[in-house]
């Protein structure tokens, strides 16, 4: 019996390994497919819709580099996963990408052999309180029970906040963001804490969201983007500059309405051209087709369009703009040239 | 006199007797096959090794000696976010033996009186009995887990009514409260001197035992009846009472403060809800099983005995207790063993409603804080492997003592 079991984990661990050194990219073209690590669902960032279609910021991620590796958005199989399942699920090849509102940090860096690609979100982690408990402070929290996904950057943060402040908690630890939500409205705590683009996707679910508030404070830096393994550079390029690719669309003014237009012959714009491949070879360079950078953006549109139309003000999450404008508008998106 | 088979000429050993020859042939199966479990296991721990190596990881503990980083909401021992991932082990550690043992106990009295109540003559309570056993033994433990931990977080109040200088619920005789988050109960405090009255206790528990075989004794010497029932009730209480009061109340009670914070009731001793739901999920699911074990060892024991210790005049309660259980305990304690491993094993289902088993802090979150799956895992393994194989172990020893001694 216990060798079994040992044989078994060991070849769990041997096959885990074994594939995370092939090269992706030519993987996901003779697959015909995507791989995409996404949550189990939080709404606005991936959620399957009524029709069991997955929408939202991060699904619009995935479907961008679906289009630019392999012309079709839809070539997409979304893995839901855990904050603890991620990492094994990409280290041990089952996606070939997460966007799954993960927080770039250094040991997720170096020490889990992962490579960020860049940041779609630019976060902090905040607490929703119940109106009726008259907290307009976190500082105010001493000794409340916190409801707190296992496995997060956020419960690390949660704990040095608390002993930063010297006041006292109880942390109810939780596995998904829906058992979270189910534990903080049964009052099994008195605060959830999560990214605050999070808490207010959570809050918009609720029957009344009015009656909670989220707290002011801002507890911590949760920069969140895409990420793929360690070592196949090709690959990470290629989501990297994909991610880039509809920042800069922004920056640019090239929309999912005028892209077939702009593509269609070069213009008097330089770098709308280098961009949408009708000037230079950026897209040989990555080893994809010339209008890679055309399909992504026509997939969902520029970040602005996604932003807008999964999380922005004129939806119910309502989440603004702020740090997640461009450079130029006073945020901190800025994409590397296309040169 | 002549034989039919001559016996063999000892002319050495032949490489074709491994296989032909009776004696040798189990060997050479048992060989080969360890050899191929050598093969296979190098194989797969040279291909882990390979290809950790590519991957550029390595297997590494060190990450114990870290500090663990979180925080953990139930702890019998001494615990911060300072604290190191092999603390927040032992932590895990303690809280899975903390549940297993209480799960154990509790389903070992729930399973022997369903399963004593399913023979009973009384249609109903038979029925009633079958109906708890087929419930429970018929649903996932898990999904047990979540309905016990659902109702207990939506039927009890929030802690917030028992809280502030006029609170919309009294607490029960001013010490028990019950709210959704868990039960605050009276904490003792030691202060100087306890050690003493906890000694006495000890002592007059021990004395209660030497007293009753004292009155068996004097019952089989000189067929004189001693009372047995309040003399063991005033050796248990009167001299601990006696050494309390002698030595100043050295143990008072902590009581859970209702004024401490806006949130919960602070101080006293917490029980969980994430504790109470594992730990009942657990022992009336297992109490299901352990029932059907104990009818098995009933019905085993021939209904002669039965009828042989009424004609002797006992009544039923002492049938069962002196003549069916002790010959019923043989047949039921192996498997009861199973049960108890079973418990063990289950308590790893505790994250389900955030309790902080070793499972949830070394294979969870020290796991996911980390990454080290690999390192974790193996001693989560030999983890429950020990602890599996040492219930195992004791409850044999005790199998050894109650079964049938042939002489």
């Amino acid at each position: 019996m216990k060798k079994t079991i040992f044989l078994g984990a060991l070849t769990v661990a041997g096959l885990t390994a074994g594939a995370a050194a092939a090269a992706t990219l030519d993987d996901v073209k003779a697959r015909g497919k995507l791989n995409c690590g996404v949550t189990t669902g939080l709404v606005g960032f991936a959620a399957p819709d009524s029709n069991g279609e997955w929408k939202g910021f991060d699904v619009a991620v995935c479907r961008a580099v679906a289009a630019a590796v392999l012309g079709d958005p839809t070539a997409v199989e979304f893995v839901p996963t855990t904050g603890k399942t991620r990492f094994t699920a990409l280290a041990s090849g089952e996606v070939d990408m997460l966007a799954r509102n993960t927080t770039w940090t250094f040991t997720r860096d170096v020490d889990l052999k992962f490579e960020f690609t860049g940041i779609n979100y630019y976060d902090g982690q905040g607490f929703m309180v119940p109106k009726d408990l008259g907290v307009s402070s976190a500082k105010e929290l001493d000794g409340a029970t916190v409801c707190i996904q296992t496995g997060t950057t956020t419960e690390l943060n949660l704990a040095d906040f608390f002993r930063k402040n010297n006041i006292s908690y109880e942390p109810v630890p939780i596995e998904t963001n829906a058992e979270g939500q189910q534990q903080y409205l049964a009052g099994a705590c008195d605060t959830y804490t999560t990214d605050s683009s999070g808490l207010a996707a959570t809050r918009a679910a609720f029957e009344n969201p009015g009656d909670h508030v989220i707290l002011p404070e801002i507890v911590s830096k949760e920069p969140l983007g895409p990420l793929v393994r360690h070592g196949d550079n090709e690959w990470g390029d290629v989501v990297r500059w994909t991610l880039n690719s509809l920042v800069a669309a922004e920056e640019l003014g090239v929309t999912s309405a005028n892209v077939e237009e702009l593509a269609s012959a070069a213009g008097d714009k330089p770098e709308v051209n280098r961009l949408l491949g009708t000037e230079g070879n950026l897209g040989e360079q990555l080893g994809l087709p010339a209008d890679w950078a055309v399909k992504a953006i026509a997939a969902n549109g520029n970040y602005g369009e996604i932003f807008e139309k999964n999380i922005g003000e004129s939806t119910p999450i309502g989440l603004a703009r702020g740090l997640n404008a461009q450079w130029t508008d006073g945020g901190l998106l800025y994409s590397p040239p296309f040169r | 006199m002549t034989t039919i088979t001559d016996p063999q000429k000892q002319d050495g050993f032949r490489l074709s007797m491994l296989i032909n020859d009776t004696r040798y042939r189990s060997l050479t199966f048992q060989g080969i096959a360890l050899l191929a479990l050598i093969v296979a296991i190098a194989y797969l721990g040279n291909n882990l090794m390979t290809n950790l190596r590519t991957a550029g990881l390595n297997i590494s503990f060190e990450f114990l000696g870290t500090p663990a980083g979180y925080d953990i909401n139930q702890t019998l021992i001494d615990y911060n976010s300072q604290s190191t991932n092999l603390r927040a082990a032992w932590v895990g550690v303690i809280n899975t033996l903390l549940v297993a043992f209480l799960a154990c106990a509790t389903a070992t009295i729930f399973g022997v009186i369903a399963g004593v109540l399913r023979l009973s003559p009384n249609w109903v309570v038979r029925k009633l009995m079958a109906l708890y056993v087929e419930i429970f033994r018929n649903v996932p433990v898990l999904i047990w887990i979540i309905i016990i931990y659902t109702i207990v977080t939506v039927v009890l109040p929030g802690p917030r009514g028992y809280l502030g200088e006029d609170p919309e619920r009294e607490m029960l005789l001013g010490m028990f409260a019950f709210t959704n988050r868990g039960v605050y109960v009276p904490a003792p405090i030691s202060e100087a001197g306890s050690a003493v009255v906890v000694a006495v206790f000890i002592a007059s528990v021990i004395g209660i035992f030497a007293y009753r075989r004292y009155a068996t004794k004097l019952l089989y010497d000189t067929g004189k009846l001693l009372p047995v029932g309040w003399p063991s009730l005033a050796i248990l209480i009167v001299p601990t009472v006696l050494v309390y009061y002698i030595m100043g109340q050295p143990i008072s009670l902590d009581m859970p403060d209702p004024l401490a914070n806006r949130f919960n009731l602070k101080g006293g001793l917490q029980i969980g809800a994430p504790l109470i739901a594992l730990w009942f999920a657990l022992s009336i699911y297992t109490g299901a099983f352990i029932a059907e074990n104990v009818r098995a060892g009933i019905l085993a024991v021939s209904k002669g005995q039965t009828e042989a210790a009424a004609a002797l005049g006992l009544r039923p309660r002492r049938i069962m207790g002196l003549v069916i259980l002790p010959q019923a305990l043989r047949v039921i304690i192996p498997p009861l063993i199973s049960n108890y491993l079973n418990i063990t094993k289950n308590s790893s289902l505790a994250i389900a409603v955030g309790y902080a088993d070793i499972t949830a802090t070394l294979g969870g979150i020290t796991l996911n804080q980390t990454g080290r799956a690999i390192e974790c895992v193996l001693l989560l393994m030999l983890f429950y492997l020990v602890i599996s194989l040492l219930i195992s172990a004791g409850m044999n020893v005790y199998n050894n003592a109650m079964k049938l001694k042939e002489r």
